[in-house]
């Protein structure tokens, strides 16, 4: 696949996700890196997808795809499973891993500012080019290596999640640890977020494009380096406006540009997802 | 140490992580909600009340938001209650906002602190026209 139809596609499924893109406000959706203190609700299994594209000038455009497949098991408790694959201009398309994650709210109340706590263990090769997240010294030079001569890679990685809603917006903080268990060092990360809806109150008329559908934010996130070598010296980190548009009673379409803030970062990448929940899925399954 | 042990040892610390947090949950909540509400939300008062379009905004916002487990009428579905109960009925709209804000998590009731508040009010109007 050719440089320009990678570009091509990017292009279309962008402004797919924006002319698409809102029902309840589901601050999840909202961001692709970032997490916050909102859990499914138990019994929902969503569907989503989370791409991202990318130019890096020295080497070949890349298409990094993840498949979600996300269930609240309780109130206070959501797994995830995902399934990551690639494609690279000039090269190949190719399946790269899975992960497996779970999150736990360990309060149970609202509260000013709402801890989450994240396990997650990945099995994936280093031709992942999802970049769910950004740690250590992770970088543009990363996604220069060739798809034959990726490298198997088991890690398990942690996050603290920090996240309030305050009259209407929502602000999550992540820290993010994570280690190759192969035996190379820590490696840390953040991703910070904000967001608001565009109307804070719902119309009373049944509407598809109802401002309130719609939900402005932004993510800043980057590596941290790692145990021997903590700090901003030789990270990537990037700053992205996102948007999301939840379809009353339907999907949801994300979309974010993101802007590379130093010459460690890619210049630009493109990320869109698209979501979609069945609820109850499991009493559904059952007939109930 | 080899890296299977130390997968091993990974993935122990990962469910002892989840167990330990679910016994912390268990630790946590009467299931009487109600009890819960600190008197300063249970006061509080719908400031919606007078707006003519707030029931049918709250009523789209339960279908979309509500429904999958409380029924599109709010009769219950399946082992989620009916709402067109005596508690709602005498519960202040204040104990409803906060219900809807902070869930019941340990009921299985999530919390809907997504939604903004304007909007909780709104389908607190919603639930309220039942009476």
């Amino acid at each position: 696949m050719s440089s320009r139809s990678l570009k091509a596609i990017a292009t279309l499924l962008g402004l797919a996700s924006l002319l698409l893109a809102s029902r309840s406000a589901r601050a999840q959706g909202n961001y692709f890196v970032t997490y916050t203190h909102h859990m499914e609700e138990p019994g929902n299994l969503e569907f989503a997808t989370k791409s991202v594209t990318g130019f890096p000038q020295a080497g070949n455009a890349f298409w990094g795809n993840a498949i979600e497949l996300e269930y609240g098991v309780k109130t206070w408790w959501t797994s995830e499973f995902y399934l990551d694959s690639q494609t690279t201009a000039n090269e190949s398309s190719v399946f790269t891993g899975f992960r497996f994650e779970n999150r736990f709210r360990p309060l149970l109340q609202e509260h000013w500012i709402n801890p989450v706590l994240y396990a997650e263990f990945e099995d994936i090769n280093s031709a992942d080019k999802a970049l769910l997240e950004v740690v250590g010294h992770d970088g543009v030079a990363d996604f220069l290596e060739r798809n034959d001569r990726s490298e198997k890679k088991r890690e398990v990685e942690l996050k603290l999640i920090l996240s309030s809603n305050f009259k209407g917006w929502n602000i999550a903080e992540n820290m993010i640890a994570e280690k190759n268990i192969a035996g190379e060092p820590w490696e840390f990360g953040y991703a910070l977020a904000v967001s608001r809806p565009l109307s804070l109150v719902a119309s009373a008329n049944a509407c598809r494009f109802c401002r309130e559908n719609f939900t402005l934010g932004a993510e800043l996130y980057g590596g941290l380096g790692d145990r021997y070598s903590f700090g901003l010296h030789d990270t990537s980190h990037y700053l992205a406006p996102t948007m999301a548009f939840h379809m009353p009673s339907g999907p949801t379409f994300s979309v974010s540009p993101a802007a590379g803030l130093n010459s460690n970062s890619h210049g630009f990448l493109l990320r869109f997802g698209v979501s979609y929940e069945i609820n109850q899925f499991v009493s559904r399954l059952r007939g109930k | 140490m080899t890296n299977a042990k130390k997968l091993i040892l990974l993935l122990s610390l990962i469910v002892s992580l989840m167990f330990s947090s679910a016994l912390l949950f268990g630790a946590v909540g009467d299931g009487l909600w109600m009890t819960k509400v600190p008197e300063k939300d249970r006061a509080r008062q719908n400031p919606f009340d007078s707006e003519a379009g707030a029931v049918a905004a709250g009523g789209k916002l339960f279908r979309q938001n509500c429904s999958s487990c409380h029924g599109s009428d709010a009769t219950g579905l399946s082992n989620h209650p009916s709402l067109h109960t005596e508690r709602v009925r005498a519960a202040s709209p204040g104990e409803l906002e906060w219900l809807l804000k902070n869930g019941s998590m340990k009921n299985g009731m999530p919390s809907w602190s997504r939604l903004p508040e304007q909007q909780r009010w709104q389908i607190v109007s919603y639930l309220k026209s039942f009476q």
